[in-house]
């Protein structure tokens, strides 16, 4: 089964910034929501709901997959479950990527800019 | 603190699907912990939590919706690929809502919807009850006393009904009119659509009339500036002073206008004289039974100040929504009792069909639970299945419903006080969902969590079949479709036996071949016994000219058109006793009444030309009567007082069922038409030509109608029937219901039968490994359809013996129903058993010569 990246396209909002928080580190379902909360700026605060049916579904996409491995116990509370990013993942926020960044051109050459004159 | 909030989440937590909580139920849990532990204070507390409730809630809800929508796409997939038992599925859903959709339509009209007047739970009708009647009319004396004396009534009103002669605006027409005293249509409450109802401001004028919305509709176009004009009744001009809205009927569906009762001091004279129909509604806080005692209390003090006219004569209070023959009543209830037992049967039969079929669909299931699919995944989608089935039958059976409900409403009784016809509604519609949604779950969820069952998916799972107990689940769903079956075989049994016997009792007529129609004189022309006399005279010497025709008379209060007209007698001499031993159905006749209508003359003479009004009043009277009076005496030239005249019996006929074929009759006493006094009982002078010919009455109605617009041109002709359609109408009711129940007990039957024979093959299909063996160790082929004949026939035995069982209750409670047929009536019982039975047999034959056909060695090689 190859995936359709396309077909995923454009991605959720929610689902582009689950991505972004796992490019560089497994990470937690609370940490996920922290990341995306600080690197917005507090504009984004996904639900803990929100996010684990995001995760849910990115699970079955082929997104992201579980990570069983696990830090030290004292670290840690078992009932934290981590996510990683797959190559697929990987494929799937690049191609976002460039979509936006395709979009974001197009309204430039139109003479757009994003602050208020 | 923590602690009691993190159990507070996890509660929540139920919000979502089982399958979603369980996997990240422990995750979600974690997160929340985490986020309170980042907050301080009870204030920030707060908000975590209410963030918490506005987080699981609508995504608990939108988990689900994903959830169905997987669901219904995958159960699309899989109804496609069974093709016949989606289709056999969704027609056994369909015929059991489409039947129970329908009937409950037709009980909603009938006996449950409030009835369309302002709070018409506070209404109720006061009768008169003497013995042997107990509903009689008031006289005006006694309701103007019940009125002033009575507590318990906030406003009470009388009205009767009469005959006028709409003229004017066409063809003449014949209106039954409601006449109401000027407080009762301010009882029932409802505005009217134009103009203004009779109020107690009508007190003076007689000549206003209020008209019904289908009467507006028909004889005047809807005309929006009526009120106000003059409108023809009986010659007089009327001025119309309103319109009443279309759901408005009142006493009954069959009135098309209201004109004022106002009472004449005259009126007061007699108290025997009841003619005055009681509505009244209760004070606010007033129970029926408390209005009960009150009138019946009233009604012991009338005695003691009249006891001649009000001997024995006491009160009771009705209902208004109770006033319905217990006959109309149970013929509405038995049907719904019919379509529920269809109900119940289409469920039997689906659970098993389902059972059978996750039996067949076990590798797909078990596949499913391979790839990790959990307990709570599979029932779930297996009760989308069942939900998406039944709701696709709703669809068809709410059409099917929609298709029928115009059939039904001949089921609705005349005397209902409420216009229009009952309708597939939103009311009704939202039953149906909820049927259909009972339905899905009742024939869903038992195989589905019979699937579910984790020892049943270990087995799905080991790749094992599908175990005993499912097949002892799917016998006991047969024994029960056996069981409706033979109720509704019975039921229908005993119906048809009822209207068998109600068709063949002898009505005291000969109705073949005779033809009727109404001629209501009105005004002076009714009143004045000359001008009465003139026109019957005429208009019967040229229809007895006419050729063909045998004998004509003029009558009035046909048989089973007016059941009532009854009056005490007494010998003479003697005083009148109020009571239903001594009570006659009174009637005005011409000569070859008797002849026209085919009542045979026992003794004596019919009445002649020669009885005159000058000359000795006489009676002709019924065997009955002369046997109630003078038993083992020759009755003729005995003499009794009627209406306070002495009369002398000249001749005897045969009794008629005036009270129609179901109720008892009282006797009849027959009197000249010419000795009807001028101005006096207005309602008993003669309306009804009865004419019998040898030639079809197409043939001579042209004719008839000629006679009559020559003898009168201003007289309208109306209810013009044939006297064995008449008859007809007595049962027609009855018939409408049976053919219904027919229908019903026919799908009943043909589901039992599929049921059994469905059962059995699967049966069969799944112990062929069992049958191939025993051939194999030299079983014959005719010991092997022997077993699996008995083993069908002992699931009907259960079925017939629990069936008779319920039928014999079920009938005994629509006794009123029967007509006399007794409940357990052995012919009905041992019928429907036999015709279950030969059903069953037919259901088994397949899979018995199946399972004998079945070799061995293609089996055991199988292994």
């Amino acid at each position: 089964m190859t995936p359709d990246i396309e077909a995923l396209l454009p991605l959720p909002p929610a689902t582009f910034h689950i991505l972004l928080a796992l490019v560089d580190q497994e990470r937690h379902g609370y940490a996920i929501i922290q990341d995306v909360e600080e690197r917005t700026d507090g504009e984004l605060r996904m639900s803990a709901g929100t996010l684990y049916r995001s995760v849910a579904r990115m699970v079955e996409q082929g997104l992201i997959a579980e990570v069983l491995k696990r830090p030290a116990a004292r670290l840690d509370d078992e009932r934290r479950r981590y996510y990683r990013i797959t190559s697929f993942g990987t494929a799937v926020a690049r191609a976002e990527m460039a979509r936006l960044s395709q979009l974001v051109r197009l309204a430039r050459a139109r003479g757009l800019t994003p602050e208020t004159t | 603190m923590m602690r009691g909030l993190e159990r507070f989440y996890r509660a929540l937590l139920y919000l979502y699907p089982a399958s979603f909580r369980n996997e990240y139920g422990r995750a979600l849990t974690a997160t929340f912990v985490a986020r309170l532990r980042d907050i301080s204070g009870p204030a920030g507390m707060l908000r975590g939590v209410l963030a918490a409730v506005g987080d699981v809630v609508p995504n608990a809800i939108a988990a689900h919706w994903e959830i169905l929508r997987q669901d219904m796409r995958y159960a699309g997939r899989s109804l496609r690929t069974s093709v016949g038992f989606t289709l056999t599925a969704i027609l056994v859903i369909a015929l059991g809502v489409g039947a129970n959709t329908a009937a409950f339509s037709l009980a909603d009209f009938v006996l449950l919807r409030p009835l369309p007047f302002h709070e018409p739970g506070r209404l109720v009708d006061v009768w008169e009850s003497t013995p042997g009647y107990t509903q009689m009319e008031f006289s005006p004396a006694n309701y103007r006393d019940m009125k002033a004396m009575t507590h318990s009534f906030a406003a009470m009103g009388a009205y009767s009904d009469r005959t006028m002669n709409l003229a004017g605006t066409g063809e003449p027409r014949h209106l039954t009119v409601g006449i109401m005293t000027p407080h009762a249509m301010p009882v029932l409450g409802v505005p009217p659509l134009l103009g203004r109802a009779i109020t107690p401001d009508d007190s003076t004028n007689e000549q206003v009339v209020v008209l019904s919305y289908g009467l507006w509709q028909t004889q005047f176009g809807e005309d929006a500036r009526i009120v106000g004009k003059a409108i023809r009744l009986d010659g007089e001009p009327y001025t119309v002073i309103g319109v009443m809205p279309a759901s408005f009927a009142f006493p009954t569906r069959e009135i098309d206008a209201w004109v004022p009762l106002l009472m004449r001091e005259a009126f007061f004279a007699d108290r025997s004289d009841n003619f005055l129909s009681v509505v009244a509604r209760l004070r606010p806080g007033v129970t029926t039974q408390q209005a009960a005692a009150d009138v019946a209390a009233v009604a012991a003090r009338l005695e003691q100040l009249d006891p001649r006219a009000n001997e024995r004569t006491s009160a009771i209070v009705v209902d208004m929504r109770d006033e319905m023959s217990a006959r109309s009543r149970m013929l509405v209830l038995a049907l719904c009792g019919a379509a529920l037992c269809i109900l119940l049967l289409a469920c039997a039969n689906l659970a098993s069909l389902l059972l059978a079929r996750s039996a067949h669909r076990s590798r797909e299931l078990a596949v499913r639970a391979a790839l990790g699919a959990g307990r709570e995944r599979i029932v779930r989608q297996l009760v989308t299945e069942s939900m998406a089935l039944a709701l696709f039958g709703g669809i068809v059976g709410v059409a099917i419903a929609i298709a029928g409900v115009p059939v039904l409403a001949r089921l609705v009784p005349d005397s209902l006080p409420v216009n229009g016809q009952p309708s597939v509604d939103p009311r009704v519609l939202l039953v149906a969902g909820a049927l259909v949604v009972l339905t899905g779950l009742t024939f869903g969820v038992g195989p589905a969590i019979a699937a579910g069952r984790s020892k049943a998916l270990d087995a799905l799972r080991s790749g094992a079949r599908g175990g005993a107990r499912t097949q002892r689940l799917r016998s006991v769903l047969v024994t029960i479709e056996v069981a409706a079956c033979v109720v509704l075989l019975v039921s229908s049994g005993l119906l048809i036996r009822a209207v068998l016997r109600i068709q063949g009792t002898d009505p005291g007529f000969r109705p073949e071949g005779v033809l009727t129609l109404r001629t209501e004189l009105t005004g002076e022309k009714a009143a004045l016994g000359a001008e009465r006399v003139r026109f019957y005279d005429r208009v019967l010497q040229d229809v007895r000219a006419l050729p063909g025709v045998e004998r004509a008379a003029y009558m009035s209060g046909l048989p089973m058109v007016m059941g009532g007209g009854v009056w005490p007698t007494t010998l003479v001499g003697a005083p009148v006793v109020r009571d239903a031993s001594n009570t006659v159905g009174l009637r005005f006749v011409t000569p070859q009444y008797f002849a026209a209508m085919g009542i045979p003359l026992r003794a004596g003479r019919d009445i002649a030309d020669a009885d005159r009004r000058e000359s000795p009043s006489v009676a002709v009277v019924s065997e009955s009567f002369a046997k109630r009076m003078w038993p083992n005496e020759n009755p003729i030239g005995k003499q009794f007082t009627i209406a306070s005249i002495p009369r002398t019996i000249v001749g005897v006929v045969g009794n008629v069922r005036v009270r129609g074929l179901e109720r008892p009759s009282e006797p009849q006493v027959y009197v000249p038409a010419t000795q009807l006094p001028d101005g006096m009982m207005v309602f008993y002078a003669p309306k009804d030509l009865v004419i019998r010919s040898t030639v079809p009455a197409g043939t001579i109605l042209p004719a008839v109608r000629r006679i009559i617009a020559s003898a009168d041109p201003d007289q309208p002709i109306s209810d013009v029937q044939m006297l064995t359609d008449l008859v007809a109408r007595q049962t027609s009711s009855r018939v409408t219901q049976l053919r219904l129940l027919g229908i019903l007990a026919t799908i009943a039957l043909v589901i039992a039968g599929v049921g059994i024979h469905g059962l059995l093959a699967f049966a069969v299909s799944q112990r062929s490994r069992e049958i191939g063996v025993r051939r194999a160790l030299g079983e014959q082929a005719r010991s092997i359809v022997g077993r699996v004949m008995r083993e069908g026939l002992a699931l009907a035995t259960a079925g017939v013996a629990i069936g008779v069982l319920v039928a014999y209750l079920a009938a005994r409670a629509m006794g009123a129903l029967l007509a006399g047929v007794q409940p357990g009536d052995p012919l009905t019982l041992a019928g429907a058993a036999v015709l279950c039975f030969v059903t069953a047999v037919v259901g088994c034959v397949r899979p018995a010569v199946r399972a004998a056909s079945v070799d061995p060695i293609t089996v055991l090689r199988g292994d």
